[in-house]
């Protein structure tokens, strides 16, 4: 008897109860819809956050200062890091949470004090007016490049350059915008208030800088230039638990590590459910070898061997499960376009994930199927028979 | 050695169940014999052993002693699966409850000894059509069972024993379940394939129906005899628990 008979027969019997068989498949489609669509969301979070990161600029170096206790480095000093051997530009960094006001609305957001450089460094880019100059970073002017975010929520455009918005009494000339980004992630150049470094000083009463950027000549330098920083920073403080030099590399890695890992945890989550959908599958199966002893004597009467009985059954529990999974697989996509759309991120289904989700359900449909056929298959006929 | 003429060689056959504590001797020392194209009805009451021995002479069961041999093979040793094989390529079935299967298509019931055999579905589908033809079911072969009446099923199970051309037909009560009627029309398709060279064991305790038997045997209390119209015909129920 081939395969393909095997399939018919079971397909067969699974449309005459179709009720049952659909019940039955349940727990295998809520299984891999679940564990599809939840690590692809995982992934995809993952991926999104991982991109906006990697076109933020893979030569941006972060510099920390963490102890209190260290000398303070004055701007003039840090600017002779420039062209220092493979870091090319430098930009401190002086930020503080502010509620800005402007044009009678008020909008909670970040304030950074930063040079012209900082543009350069984080590959950002003016969508409408222009950035501030050197000029703005000698007189100290109240000027202020603004995200879009801050833009729309304040005045409902973009288009807002040449408004005014306050932050601690202070009137800010609104003399550029920047273009969007999309990132979703925590401070996010959308939603952040950027004003020349001096003011930053006056304004926040902060001289230290305990945060600057840095950018290194190339992409193939950043850790020459990482090595540099660091071996200034240490120069200046003499201590390496009290400063920290992070590339986008690192942080990169930092990131999937922990998206991976929630990747798993979701995805083992869900797969309990498909283990549960299993049982559900062997328990209806267990029922229907009961139901069908006189139908399993008459096969075997007529000549059926153990083997056919049991691929019988066997290929009924993997059919279930295998049309499960395929529902599953389709239900999985929907949510997940679904998800894409709610959450307005690009998502997939991750094929790899597709693949196991499936190759999960083939298995569990063999180990939770094996046991009602083999039951199946050591009936006597005489007694399967007399069953009624 | 049996003959070559010998379809069926039993030698003191012996068959024991445990019911509970007691033993129940179901055969004792039965020796048959059935020749081909030999038309035998083996006829008894209730509780007689009819239906262990049909058992046995249909590979569904094996003995606890004595020896049977199944066109000139030893079945007595086989495995289950041995058993199963000989089951479907020696003998045709023919039960008292036609034991269709229900989901399929009177084509599909009569084709499925075929399938067990490895044989392609299609060529199992041609065969089961001209064995459904034979017994006059050509118009309802896509019917499933509960679509047919009783002696319709019971042609489409004999179309099903026929389609491996076997050794041995073993009619179980074939008219048991049917009314006068449609009881004739079955036992007219027996007398046709006896006379068509098929060797065939009728088993009932209808003795109308065992008469048209050339030959006969009775089995009362695990004991086979030859049978006469003389015999008492008050077969009195003995050895309760096993039903024939």
């Amino acid at each position: 008897m081939s395969i393909f008979q095997a399939i018919r027969m079971a397909l067969v019997s699974i449309l005459s109860s179709k009720m049952r068989s659909f019940l039955t498949m349940l727990g295998i489609i809520i299984g891999v819809t679940s564990v599809t669509m939840l690590v692809s969301i995982a992934q995809g979070t993952s991926q999104s956050v991982t991109s906006k990161i990697s076109d933020m600029g893979s030569t941006l170096l972060t510099c920390r200062i963490t102890s209190d206790d260290v000398p303070d480095i004055k701007l003039d000093d840090l600017m002779t890091l420039e062209g220092k051997g493979s870091v090319s530009l430098v930009a401190p960094m002086l930020s503080s949470s502010v509620t800005a006001k402007g044009n009678d609305e008020t909008y909670s957001t970040t304030i950074q004090g930063t040079t012209p450089e900082y543009l350069e460094i984080e590959g950002l880019s003016v969508a409408d007016g222009r950035f501030f100059n050197e000029v703005d970073q000698e007189y100290k002017n109240y000027v202020c490049v603004i995200g879009t975010d801050v833009a729309e929520n304040l005045f409902s455009t973009r288009n807002c350059v040449g408004n005014s918005i306050e932050v601690s009494g202070k009137k800010f000339l609104i003399i550029g915008v920047l273009t969007y980004s999309g990132s979703d992630t925590s401070g996010s150049k959308d939603d952040c208030i950027i004003i020349p470094f001096t003011t930053a000083q006056r304004l926040l009463k902060e001289s230290d800088i305990t945060q600057f950027y840095a950018s290194a000549t190339s992409s193939g330098t950043v850790d020459a230039a990482q090595q540099t920083l660091e071996a200034y920073l240490y120069d200046l403080t003499a201590d390496e638990d009290s400063y920290s030099v992070y590339s986008e590399t690192e942080v990169l890695d930092t990131m999937s590590s922990v998206t991976n890992t929630l990747s798993l945890m979701l995805g083992g989550i869900a797969s309990i459910s498909l283990l549960v959908g299993g049982i559900g599958i062997m328990n209806i199966m267990l029922v229907s070898v009961s139901e069908r002893t006189r139908e399993i004597g008459i096969r075997k009467s007529i000549g059926a061997k153990k083997r056919n009985i049991l691929t019988q059954f066997l290929v009924e529990a993997l059919t279930l499960s295998v049309i499960g999974g395929l529902i599953g697989l389709i239900l999985g996509k929907i949510g997940i376009v679904a998800a894409a759309i709610l959450m307005d991120s690009e998502l997939s289904m991750s094929i790899p994930v597709a693949l196991a989700a499936m190759g999960f359900s083939v298995v569990i449909g063999i180990v939770f199927g094996l046991y009602p056929a083999s039951k199946a298959a050591r009936l006597k006929p005489i007694e399967a028979l007399r069953y009624e | 050695m049996p003959e070559d003429n010998e379809m069926i060689t039993m030698r003191n056959i012996s068959k024991t169940y445990v019911i509970g504590e007691e033993p129940l001797h179901v055969l004792k020392d039965v020796s048959l014999c059935v020749e081909r194209s030999d038309f035998l009805a083996i006829i008894g009451p209730s509780g007689s052993g009819k239906s262990t021995l049909m058992n046995i002479i249909g590979c569904l069961d094996t003995p606890d002693e004595g020896e049977y041999l199944l066109d000139g093979q030893d079945v007595t040793t086989r495995s289950d699966n041995e058993l199963s094989a000989i089951r479907n390529r020696k003998i045709g079935f023919i039960f008292q409850q036609f034991n269709l299967l229900g989901k399929l298509s009177a084509l599909d019931n009569a084709a499925l000894p075929l399938i067990y055999q490895g044989v392609l579905p299609r060529e199992a589908k041609k065969r089961a059509a001209e064995a459904l033809e034979k017994v006059g079911l050509a118009d309802r072969m896509k019917h499933r069972p509960n679509e047919l009446s009783g002696g319709q099923q019971q042609r489409v199970a004999i179309a099903r024993a026929l389609i491996t051309n076997p050794a041995l037909l073993l009619a179980d009560e074939p008219t048991g379940n049917l009314d006068s009627k449609s009881g004739r029309e079955i036992m007219g398709i027996l007398h046709g394939l006896h006379a068509a060279g098929n060797t065939i064991v009728l088993i009932t305790h209808d003795e109308k129906i065992a008469s048209e038997a050339p030959k006969r045997v009775l089995i009362r209390d695990g004991v086979v005899t030859p049978y006469s119209d003389e015999e008492p015909k008050d077969a009195t129920k003995k050895e309760g628990g096993v039903t024939a």
